[in-house]
Formats: structure tokens, sequence, C-alpha cells
């Protein structure tokens, strides 16, 4: 065992110039289908547009149907798919390294949980209704997971010293399961109406509408990004253990809270965006180990760009496939990704 | 050896055998006494308690109102139920208090099984409802008539509503019938979530009577999600927006109603003809029906009658 501790830096992880290489080799890749697919995507649909139609600027736009369903229908939702993808795709890569347990979600430690009682609360008091408008969903949501997020840590930081990953899986699995049972509550008290809205709002759904929804968690979703960029190398360390991190030279307490607290902020911005869409967050990052390997300076940024090809393309899915009927696309994530993963955990095994 | 073993373990359970029958037997026909009792029961009732709003709404209108002891916590019509006891409703009926008020007949749900096994067993009545179109209303308030002994007042409530409506229909049907939206829900001052009637159910049937064409009409199902991309395909002529709670007029209505420009492209919105109608009423397929079914006409046909 020492040994190979010992041999680490030039068997486990390579040297940032053959990473660089091999980053040059895979990205362009990854790069491309998500381009494909974010570039097809509002093409396609429940209606057959023209996109010569789409941008006729000879049309006036409110006689040009086409350019309206692209612009006002498809793309706000191919976007929103793209950002939300990514980003629980990464949370979950930052999620896995951080507790290291390849079963770990964006929604583990109980920060979706505490999202979504947000937003139950919100809509059960129809705070939508009052002058705060819209965006009282989203907001009180994205409170939650604050709350949510700071409740786990202080409990996880406690116990003295550092930021402890066994009290933070116990706490956040705990709260999770609490703050689940306080939705169903919610749900439970809410009238017939409400409880509609609540149980398709845990469905996830990236038909936003408007850009608006989308601008607004941009800068979180770009925050929590530069603070996923510093992680990489450390998460290398960390998933070997604590100790070799810090044999490493490592700040271990510091990783870990930029970690947790980057992730808890990405699934925050997430899910107040389209609810807590399943799945993205495990299936995605497992995937791109399985075809780059386990180095986070890769694998990051693959599920970045995979995560948001994976869930736009079952959007598409979702507002296509049963036309004129919808499909929750958090149906679409589990039907696809639920056999997908069992399909890898078997092979692996 | 193993044999012995085997008929001297059985013995005393084939000894026992007959036993069990008898009691199996027994409860059996007691529990289908139980089960026939609710038949059984003659005609009138004079302690109802009501788990369905348009069913409430339906012994008011027949003269029965007086006998009602208590409704569901969704009831809020005539003025006289805020009163009564609530005794829950479809997911949390309160069986507890349902039996100490002593009801001679419970008015509920078709899928309120537990219910029915609970009330059987206390040997009170019941009477079932299933949710269904626009013809089943007058159906409902004449089988309800009968059980409560009301006959005669059900009858013309009923052939009232029945009146009306094709009344309705006869008005509207040289007109031109606009391709119409019935939107039921939606999430306040955004586009997402829009459910609208299907081509099944009450509100469709309002819809057509009205004489208007629901654009989901094909859809089999009573309510469809419509995303932003399912309206603009659409393209409906006329959008109706049902809202339990009231708007007040000025501002918040016309916010509420400004938050379709979004789909400029859409008939309805670039026409001017995107409607709310507050108000329980319109969801509840009681007495009220052919009321609802003439506000939607006066939307869809603004110089009717």
């Amino acid at each position: 065992m020492s040994t190979r501790v010992g041999s680490l830096p030039a068997q486990r992880l390579p040297e940032s110039r053959t990473v660089r290489r091999r980053l040059v080799r895979v990205m362009p890749l990854f790069g491309l289908v998500t381009a494909v697919v974010l570039l097809v995507a509002p093409t396609l649909g429940s209606t057959a547009i023209s996109l010569s139609r789409v941008f006729d600027l000879s049309i006036p736009w409110a006689d040009n149907i086409d350019a309206q369903i692209f612009f006002v229908a498809r793309l706000p939702r191919v976007l929103a798919g793209a950002l939300v993808g990514s980003t629980l795709a990464a949370a979950g890569v930052v999620m896995q390294a951080l507790l290291r347990n390849p079963l770990a979600t964006p929604f583990t430690l109980g920060v979706s949980a505490a999202a979504a009682l947000g937003a139950m609360t919100a809509i059960a008091m129809h705070l939508d209704s009052t002058p705060v408008g819209a965006a009282a969903v989203p907001a009180a949501c994205f409170a939650g997971a604050m709350v949510g997020t700071a409740l786990v840590y202080f409990l996880a930081t406690r116990a003295g010293g550092g930021l402890s990953t066994g009290v933070l899986l116990l706490a956040g699995v705990t709260l999770n399961t609490l703050f689940s049972a306080l939705i169903t509550f919610v749900q439970y008290l809410v009238d017939a109406a409400d409880w509609y809205r609540t149980a398709r709002w845990l469905l996830g759904n990236l038909d936003v509408s408007s850009f608006t929804p989308i601008l607004a968690s941009i800068p979180l979703i770009v925050l929590s990004f530069g603070l996923f960029a510093l992680l990489p190398r450390t998460l290398n360390l960390l998933t070997l253990g604590e100790d070799v991190a810090s044999a490493r030279g490592v700040d271990v307490g510091r990783a870990q809270r930029i970690a947790f607290l980057s992730a808890s902020l990405a699934t925050g911005a997430a899910v107040s965006l389209a609810g807590p869409i399943g799945f993205i967050g495990i299936v995605v990052p497992h995937l791109v180990r399985l075809l780059v390997g386990s180095d986070h300076r890769i694998v990051l940024p693959a599920a970045t760009l995979f995560g948001a090809a994976f869930l736009v393309c079952c959007d598409l899915i979702a507002r296509s496939v049963m036309a004129p009927i919808e499909l929750p696309v958090g149906i679409v994530t589990a039907i696809i990704g639920g056999p997908l993963f069992l399909w890898l955990l078997v092979r692996k095994a | 050896m193993s044999r012995s073993t085997v008929s001297s373990r059985q013995s005393p359970v084939s000894r026992r055998r007959p036993v069990a029958r008898l009691i199996a037997l027994a409860c059996f026909l007691a529990l289908a006494a139980l089960k026939a009792s609710p038949q059984a029961q003659p005609t009138g009732a004079s302690r109802i308690i009501s788990l369905v709003p348009a069913l409430t709404e339906m012994v008011f209108a027949m003269g029965a109102g007086d006998k009602v002891v208590a409704v569901s916590s969704y009831d809020d019509y005539p003025p006289q139920v805020v009163s009564l006891p609530k005794v829950g409703a479809l997911i949390d009926p309160d069986v507890e208090r349902i039996i100490t008020l002593r009801p001679d007949l419970v008015l509920l749900y078709g899928s309120q099984a537990d219910l029915m096994t609970q009330l059987s067993r206390a040997s009170i009545p019941y009477f079932e409802y299933r949710h269904g179109g626009l013809a089943d209303v007058t159906t409902t308030i004449r089988a309800l008539g009968l059980r409560t002994g009301h006959a005669s007042q059900a009858e013309a409530i009923a052939s009232e509503i029945a009146r009306r409506l094709s009344g309705l229909r006869e008005r509207t049907a040289l007109l031109k019938k606009p391709r119409t939206m019935l939107v039921f829900g939606r999430e306040s001052g955004s586009l997402r979530n829009i459910y609208a009637s299907g081509g099944r159910g009450f509100l469709h049937d309002i819809l057509e009577t009205a004489g208007g064409v629901n654009v989901f009409a094909r859809v089999q199902a009573e309510s469809v999600e419509a995303s932003s991309e399912m309206v603009l395909a659409r393209a409906p002529e006329v959008i109706i927006e049902i809202r339990s709670v009231d708007i007040p007029e000025g501002p918040p209505r016309a916010s509420e109603l400004a938050t379709w420009n979004r789909l400029a492209g859409v008939p309805a919105v670039r026409a001017g003809r995107v409607h709310l109608l507050t108000g329980r009423s319109i969801s509840v397929p009681g007495p009220r029906v052919a009321e609802s079914a003439e506000q939607v006409a006066a939307l869809l046909h603004p110089g009717l009658r």
C-alpha cells in the first residue's frame, strides 16, 4: 500500500502535460457532440417548422409562427436543458469525489429536498399571486437550497476541526429524509389544485417559456463553475483519501468546503430553474468515466458538456414522443438513465 | 417414519377445518349482509353528509339542504355550507367524525373504496359519485333525487338544465365555432405548466355546447399539459382561462392576461380574445353547469341572444 502511495504521482496522476494532450484529444469530440445536439434540438419537436421561415425577416414577427415556435418555445427550453444538464452532471462529479461514494448525486445531501421544500411552501402560500410574481417560486426554491446547505454545513463542521465527510453524509441524508417528509406534509395540507402543482413541480420541467429565469440563474451557475475550476486536481487526490491528499500538500478542509459549497450552489441554481430532474447527476458522470477514465481534470469538463447533450436529448424525447401529450422530463431521464446505469453497473461488476 | 410425523401434524388441522369453514362462512354471510345494506336502504334521508361539492350543490338545489349535516373541506357553495362541520374530502375523509355525526346517507366518490368498506361495516348507506361528462350531471341529479326522496324537485332541476343546454346548442348551432383552448391551470405570471381541457370530461362538453371547438378535442384525456410550442402550433382563436380565485378588475387582471402576449402569434392573443373566467362555479359539475355554459358561450359569441 505504502509503495503504491509512494509511486502515486507517477502512476495515478499523470503530469499536466499528458493530461493536456488527452484533453486536446477528448474535448473536441465531446464539444462536437454537444454542439450538434444543441443546434439540432431546437429544429425538432412535435410541430414541423421550416428553418428558412424561422429566419425569414421579411415575415412580420407576429405572423411568423415558425419563428415563434423556434425562439419562444424551443430555444429557451434547449438552453435551460443545456444549463441544467451540465450543472447537475458537474455537481454530480464533485459530490461523488467529495463523498468518495460512486452513488452520490447532487441530491444526496438534502440540498435539492430543501430547495423543493422552499418551492412547495411558495406554491402553498400562493406567493406567485403576490406582487413578487412568477419569480417567487424559483426564489423561494433557491432560498430553500441555501438554508439546506447552511444547515448541512453547520452540522458537518460542528464536530470540531474541519468538515467531516462522514458527518456531512449522515447529516445530509438525514436532512434529505426530513425535508422530504416536510414536502409531503406541505402537499398534504394544500388543496387539490395546488397539490397538483406541487406534484408536477417535483417531476421537473424545462419549459421555462422565457429567457428571464435562464438569465437569472446564469450568474449563480457561472459562479459555481468558477469554483469547480479550482477543484479537479484536488478531487483526484481526495478520492484517494484525505490522508493521501493532505500528505500531498492539499488543504483538505478548504478543498472539501469549496467542493461542498460549489456543488450545493450549482444544485440550488439548477433546481430553481427546472425542478429536481433526477439521474443526470449520477448517470452522466459514470458514463463519462467509462469513456475517458477517472481523472477529474478530464471527467469534470467532459461531464459538463455531456450533461448538456444528455438532458437536451431527454427533453427532446419528452416533448415529442407522445405529442400532443408531453412527458415530464424527469420521467424520461429516469427511464433512460436508470437502465443505462444498471447496465453499466452490471457490466463493471 | 417421516410419513407418520406428517400425518400426526396434519390431523389437528384437519379436525379444525370444519370449524374454520363455518367461521369463514359466517364471516362471509355477515359481510354479505353488510354489503347488501346500502342497497336495501329505502329512499329518503334525513342526515346527509356530502364529500363531493357538486353533489352538495345538487342536494341544496333540490331543497334538501336542511338535511345536510356535514360537507367536505372543499365545499363553499351555497353559503349555508360554510357554517357546517367539515369532514375531509377525497383523499382524507375523517371516518370517525363521519360516523359520529350519525348520517343516514353519505355522498362520496366512487374511488373512495376504503371509506365505502368502513361505512358498510358501520351500516351507513352511501351514494357513489363518478366524474363524467356534462350529460352525467343531469343523470346524477335525478339519481340523487330518487335516493334522497326529492325525485320531483330533482327532475325539475334536471330538465331545466337540459332545456337551457339544448337551447344553447340550438342558438350556437349555425354560428362559426371558434377554435378554443380552455385553460384551467397555469403558473401565475408565466406561461409554465399550462393545463387545458382535453377531449373528454365536462369542461370539454361545456366548451362544445357553448359553440366552441376544443383545440385539444382529439386528445382522449380530461387534461393536457400544453407547452408554449403546443399553444403556438394549435393556434386557438379564443383562450378562456378558468381561475378558482377571484382576480380583481383593473391592473391585476390586465397583467395576468398580458402574460399571454409572449405568444404574439396565437390568433387569440392578436385578436385580444383571451378571457379570464373567475370563480369556483365553472369547475364544479353541479346544478350551475347551464349558467357556466352560457358564460362560456357569451365569451365565444359576443353577440349571442
